[in-house]
């Protein structure tokens, strides 16, 4: 056994295992210590399962109908979360409101747990506008489409906080900064983790490692599990069965509150598995097998908890039904609703290029708006 | 009270202020704090603001500038020193594709009031990567706005300008200047705007930071030989201020542009389509540039030769004049 490696590996587990909460046959495990020695467990009402299901269920469901959407022609592009749905619930739900998310691209999930109009990302995929929500009011950044500059953002917000005494009690704020495997070969990333550790901030990385960048596999960027790259800029790194939303939770809030309390930075690995295409312009029958996303179809994160669910008698044939019929209702309104997005006046692109604007971009705005004019009229 | 300092005495002075002014302003970089930075120009502000406030930070550029995005989110106003002009690349992606667009992809939710001050140019026998003049990698890029000082009374007052500004400002300082003395006094006058600096009607030389002093000095020899030069500094890169350029050329009828870096694409290229078009029959000649050459910014022991220097800008001049 490797340092940091679990004693309980849980089920169906990489070498060296990671903590799962609930086992792909819907199986509860009732508490995992992790390798320092803390306990990772959840305690949660059966409402609140419900709602985990309920999120997990709708989250799927609306991703599906962008799909659906880009190849209808409706969105530039699609990045699904296919999968990674229990990975990203988890850690959503795991932040309280205080708590900054610095997300990438395909981070809709944490977006809906966050209580953000699920449209708005719509409007980066349709082409309508670069990002529609405000970071502030949500505590949910931008997305950040540059692979790993988003780490170095969540660091610097994270020293603001120690800075502005925000840490050392129950009600501290933290920091939770979103990323894939790939992007743990960036520069930015391990810069984020040299500064995290130095500046002991209170944040914490939560990286999907959904075995692929694009088409290349973990292997093309790591030769030690991900999680482990923590202990040499010294700070604790955990495993998770990415596709155990309860698990993610326990792990995710355990490290969120760590860092509130002032105890400084966490790596988290959420072990899962990307189940569609990195984003819709990608074919991944060229590089992966489908034995492969066969074996992980049984290790799916809703079925697991359905299983439970169903196991408990904390839901019924009359609520999954039920939860069924809501996502799609919300599918189907955010439809109508995307296809009613509009496109900008074209005007509107010399927008927000300043706070208070530049006597260039305002001179080229006019000049564009009198070139325009001289169309009115025709048929162009 | 005008007091006389140095370049970078000024500077030091204007961050002083700016950290007096507004408790958000912090300053971080590479050895800034114990040491105040290789060229001084943090001297003392550690020890009088501590270090939360100016911050010995790792050696990263991008971590720099990427987690000062992170303090300006979170309501900072952070000045970021990159130590010298040849190792801001590093930070460049952060620079580009973060700081200068974020503002923009947020529908002007976020702001960004983050200084990126890089002591550029050359004359001071460096090794390689500390003479060079980015500047116009930053000017290309919308998003940021782009100045540079070439006096310290400029220095203190436009070092506190750009702090205060909402805007992302890349601050260049001329390093070679550092040490030269002056008159500081803060000014009102606007950040973004070029200035006259000597009256002429013969012909017009623009120069920015470490130039401005070549071309009064050219402005100076010319006059002896009874040549009245106008020189204008142009302080501001992005936006360029060129009003009173139009103004001067129209008057003067020839143009030449001095600035240090490569001339390929410099800002000598832009100025010299905008006055073209602006004054195309005040003038007598065509703009002409006097730049670094199309070469790495090469060993020491040549710069001088490479360098625009006040013969270069008279034989410049000399060739507006017959043409």
């Amino acid at each position: 056994m490797a340092k940091g490696d679990l004693e309980t590996v849980g089920a169906d587990a990489p070498a060296g295992g990671y903590v799962q909460l609930l086992t792909p046959d819907g199986d509860r495990v009732e508490r995992v210590t992790g390798p320092d020695g803390t306990e990772y467990s959840v305690d949660f009402t059966d409402a609140e399962y419900r709602t985990l299901y309920r999120d997990l269920v709708t989250v799927r469901r609306l991703d599906a109908e962008a799909t659906a959407l880009q190849r209808q022609g409706e969105l530039g592009i699609w990045a699904s979360l296919l999968g990674q749905e229990a990975a990203q619930v988890g850690a959503g739900r795991a932040m309280r409101p205080q708590d900054m998310a610095f997300p990438t691209y395909r981070e809709h999930g944490v977006l809906y747990t966050r209580g953000i109009d699920p449209i708005m990302p719509f409007g980066l995929f349709r082409g309508v506008n670069q990002g529609g929500w405000d970071p502030q009011e949500y505590k949910f950044n931008q997305y950040t489409i540059v692979i790993g500059a988003q780490t170095l953002h969540a660091t610097g917000y994270a020293m603001g906080i120690t800075m502005d005494g925000k840490t050392g009690s129950a009600d501290g704020e933290a920091v939770i900064a979103f990323f894939g495997d790939g992007a743990t070969s960036q520069g930015d990333v391990n810069e984020a983790f040299v500064w995290s550790g130095v500046y002991h901030a209170p944040i914490v990385f939560f990286c999907q490692n959904n075995q692929y960048a694009i088409s290349e596999p973990l292997e093309r960027q790591t030769r030690i599990p991900l999680y482990r790259r923590s202990s040499g800029f010294g700070f604790p790194g955990v495993r998770v069965d990415g596709n155990d939303v309860l698990a993610t939770f326990a792990v995710t809030r355990a490290a969120l509150d760590n860092a509130r309390q002032g105890q400084g930075p966490t790596l988290i690995e959420a072990y899962t598995y990307r189940m569609g295409a990195h984003t819709s312009s990608d074919d991944p029958t060229r590089y992966r097998i489908a034995s492969e996303v066969e074996s992980w179809k049984v290790k799916d994160p809703i079925s697991r908890l359905k299983a439970f669910l169903e196991k408990q008698q904390v839901g019924d044939a009359a609520f999954f039904a039920e939860v069924d019929e809501q996502a799609k209702a919300e599918a189907i309104a955010l439809r109508e609703r995307v296809l009613e997005l509009q496109d900008p006046d074209p005007v509107t692109m010399f927008d927000h290029v300043y706070p208070h604007g530049s006597p260039e971009v305002d001179a080229q705005r006019e000049a564009f708006q009198r070139y325009q004019a001289t169309f009115e009229g025709s048929a162009h | 009270m005008a007091e006389m300092m140095t370049l970078g005495k000024a500077l030091n002075a204007g961050l002083r202020k700016a950290l007096e002014d507004d408790p958000k302003v912090v300053i971080m970089g590479e050895d800034v704090g114990k040491l105040g930075g290789v060229f001084r120009i943090t001297d003392g502000l550690q020890k009088d603001f501590g270090e939360d406030r100016v911050m010995d930070t790792p050696l990263a550029e991008s971590g720099i500038v990427g987690t000062a995005v992170g303090l300006a989110i979170r309501g900072y106003r952070p000045v970021c020193e990159i130590q010298f002009d040849g190792f801001v690349f590093p930070a460049y992606n952060q620079i580009v594709t973060q700081v200068a667009k974020m503002h923009y992809r947020s529908l002007g939710r976020l702001r960004l009031p983050i200084v990126i001050r890089i002591p550029y140019g050359g004359g001071i026998g460096a090794v390689e990567h500390h003479s060079e003049s980015p500047e116009a990698y930053f000017s290309h890029t919308p998003g940021l706005k782009v100045v540079t000082c070439s006096n310290p009374s400029d220095a203190y007052t436009m070092i506190q300008q750009a702090i205060r500004s909402d805007d992302p400002v890349v601050f260049f300082e001329p390093k070679r200047r550092y040490w030269e003395k002056g008159e500081v006094e803060f000014s009102d006058f606007p950040l973004h705007a070029s200035r006259v600096v000597r009256e002429g009607t013969d012909a017009t030389v623009l120069a920015y930071g470490p130039m401005v002093k070549v071309a009064t000095d050219a402005a100076s020899a010319a006059a002896e030989d009874g040549r009245s030069l106008e020189v204008i500094d142009l302080r501001t890169l992005s936006p360029l201020d060129l009003g009173p350029v139009y103004a001067s050329v129209r008057k003067t009828g020839r143009c030449v542009v001095v600035h240090e870096a490569p001339g390929n694409l410099g800002l000598g290229a832009e100025i010299a389509a905008r006055v073209t078009e602006e004054c195309f029959y005040s003038l007598e000649a065509p703009v002409l540039r006097v730049a670094g050459y199309d070469i790495p910014y090469p060993a020491a022991r040549v710069e001088e030769e490479y360098l625009p220097d006040l013969d270069r800008v008279l034989d410049a001049v000399d060739r507006a004049f017959g043409w």
